[in-house]
């Protein structure tokens, strides 16, 4: 990767650490008080704090995940150059869009 | 202690392996093992060594799946469970012959990370004072014993994954002279360890600081590169992905 | 691979992280799509989350959260050495944090109903 792509990825790594362990705790008391649909909406609908904390979540997963597994297709699978920056690029739009759309459903919903 | 040794040697260029059995005696090193099999078993043997005695690195291969100092390397360390020895030449270099190796794109990465001392165009008004006791000083010191044997280089999975990585070796080096006051070549320096088959591209499994036999620490040394990637980069300076 | 009587530590890190992260690179997308069928109201998700009562479904999430905890766990490891020039001298650290992450999956697998 070039210095960049190194940059982010580690500076994401720092914002990840801090939303997954968040994560992780929220899933497990979420699972306490018993995992329906409804309960886990009541938690998120019109909740502008927890959409903020999930837009930066995705979009930090959005340009975290790709970038790792470009350097995994380059040396396990020999891709290179312009297909593989295309293809993970595509990856990390698609997770963008559809995290997007993610947080949105649980806020709006 | 079995009374004789049983040794498997890779031939030509890896096409096949020779068997050969030799007396075993105390506190004998696997040098002891390919030097008797040379030159009273087979004298076509062609394999690698200079002072046998742990300062030249000349002797390296693979031994029983891991690169060794053979001189360095005593045989009842070394046998496997069954008490036999493997002997290979090193990983990730071309083959000439059996046990010897190209070592060309080795140094050439040396080089194509700056791995050497830049004066300069003119020399400085006064000496660079470097006190021994200063955090560059000391990281310097810590990776300058290096030999150049190769262990490392052979050791690393990313450089077998990937054959532009420069490797620990090359980048240690760039380490121990980013961190000596006195050299005037760190912009480029920094730039070519920055490149993509640079320092980035190790992944911190540590096979080079496991084995090399000066007791080294290139995944420190390359962890201190990607710190000064990350400032660099930060600072706007980025190389363009290599195509 | 360098062969040894042990796994190496450092090898046996960067594998598990690895894998991991492939792992979620693979979920996410999934998790997202179920989460987006709140779009249709209570209804939709609920019916997706119907489905993951399932036992096998269970124990999928449950791989998942571990990898999760697993990729950070050893991620915050490789930030250590990487960013804050932390030197690993004890051999109870990468053990350590995989059964860090363990710990974390049988607390999900615990409270699951």
């Amino acid at each position: 990767m070039s210095g960049r792509l190194f940059l982010a990825q580690r500076a994401t790594a720092a914002i990840l650490a801090f939303a997954v362990a968040a994560h992780l705790a929220m899933i497990i008391l979420a699972e306490r008080s018993g995992l329906t649909a409804g309960a886990v909406l009541a938690r998120t609908h019109r909740n502008a704090w927890l959409l903020a904390f999930y837009a930066l979540f995705v979009a930090a997963a959005s340009i975290h995940a790709p970038i790792g597994l470009r350097n995994i297709l380059l040396e396990w699978a020999g891709w290179r150059g312009r297909p593989l920056d295309l293809a993970v690029a595509g990856f990390g739009l698609v997770l963008l869009a559809l995290g997007l759309r993610a947080a949105f459903a649980v806020y709006a919903a | 202690m079995s009374e004789v040794l049983a040794v498997s040697i890779s031939r030509g260029k890896g096409e096949r392996y020779d068997e050969f059995r030799v007396e075993r005696r105390e506190s004998q090193t696997v040098l002891d093992v390919v030097t008797e099999i040379q030159r009273e078993k087979d004298e076509t043997l062609a394999y690698r060594f200079a002072c046998r005695v742990g300062m030249c690195g000349s002797c390296a291969m693979t031994v029983n799946g891991r690169p060794r100092w053979t001189c360095r390397t005593r045989v009842s360390q070394a046998v496997d469970a069954a008490g036999r020895l493997t002997l290979e030449p090193l990983r990730n270099l071309l083959v000439i012959k059996d046990l010897a190796v190209d070592m060309t794109p080795f140094f050439d990465k040396w080089r194509d990370a700056k791995g050497y001392f830049e004066p300069g165009e003119r020399p400085p008004d006064d000496f660079v004072k470097v006190p021994p006791s200063s955090p560059q000083r000391k990281a310097a010191d810590e990776g300058i014993e290096c030999i150049n044997c190769g262990i490392c280089y052979a050791a690393c999975d990313v450089v077998a994954w990937r054959e532009d990585y420069l490797g620990p070796a090359a980048l240690n080096r760039a380490w121990t002279l980013v961190n000596d006051a006195r050299d005037r070549g760190q912009e480029a320096r920094l730039a070519a360890v920055t490149l993509e088959t640079g320092c980035q591209a190790c992944h911190t499994h540590m096979s080079c600081t496991d084995l090399c036999p000066k007791a080294l620490e290139p995944t420190y040394a390359i962890a201190g590169l990607k710190r000064l990637a990350l400032k660099r980069a930060l600072s706007g300076k980025s190389n363009a992905v290599k195509p | 691979m360098i062969v040894s009587r042990h796994l190496r530590r450092g090898f046996a890190a960067a594998l598990l992280h690895r894998l991991s992260g492939i792992a979620l690179a693979i979920f996410l997308p999934l998790h997202f799509v179920a989460l987006g069928t709140a779009l249709k109201g209570a209804d939709g998700l609920e019916g997706f989350l119907a489905l993951t009562r399932n036992p096998l479904v269970k124990t999928a999430e449950w791989g998942l959260v571990t990898a999760l905890a697993l990729h950070l766990a050893l991620g915050l490891r490789l930030m250590a050495i990487e960013l804050l020039a932390w030197r690993e001298r004890s051999a109870a650290v990468v053990p350590g944090a995989i059964a860090a992450a363990v710990a974390v999956g049988l607390l999900f697998l615990l409270n699951a109903s």
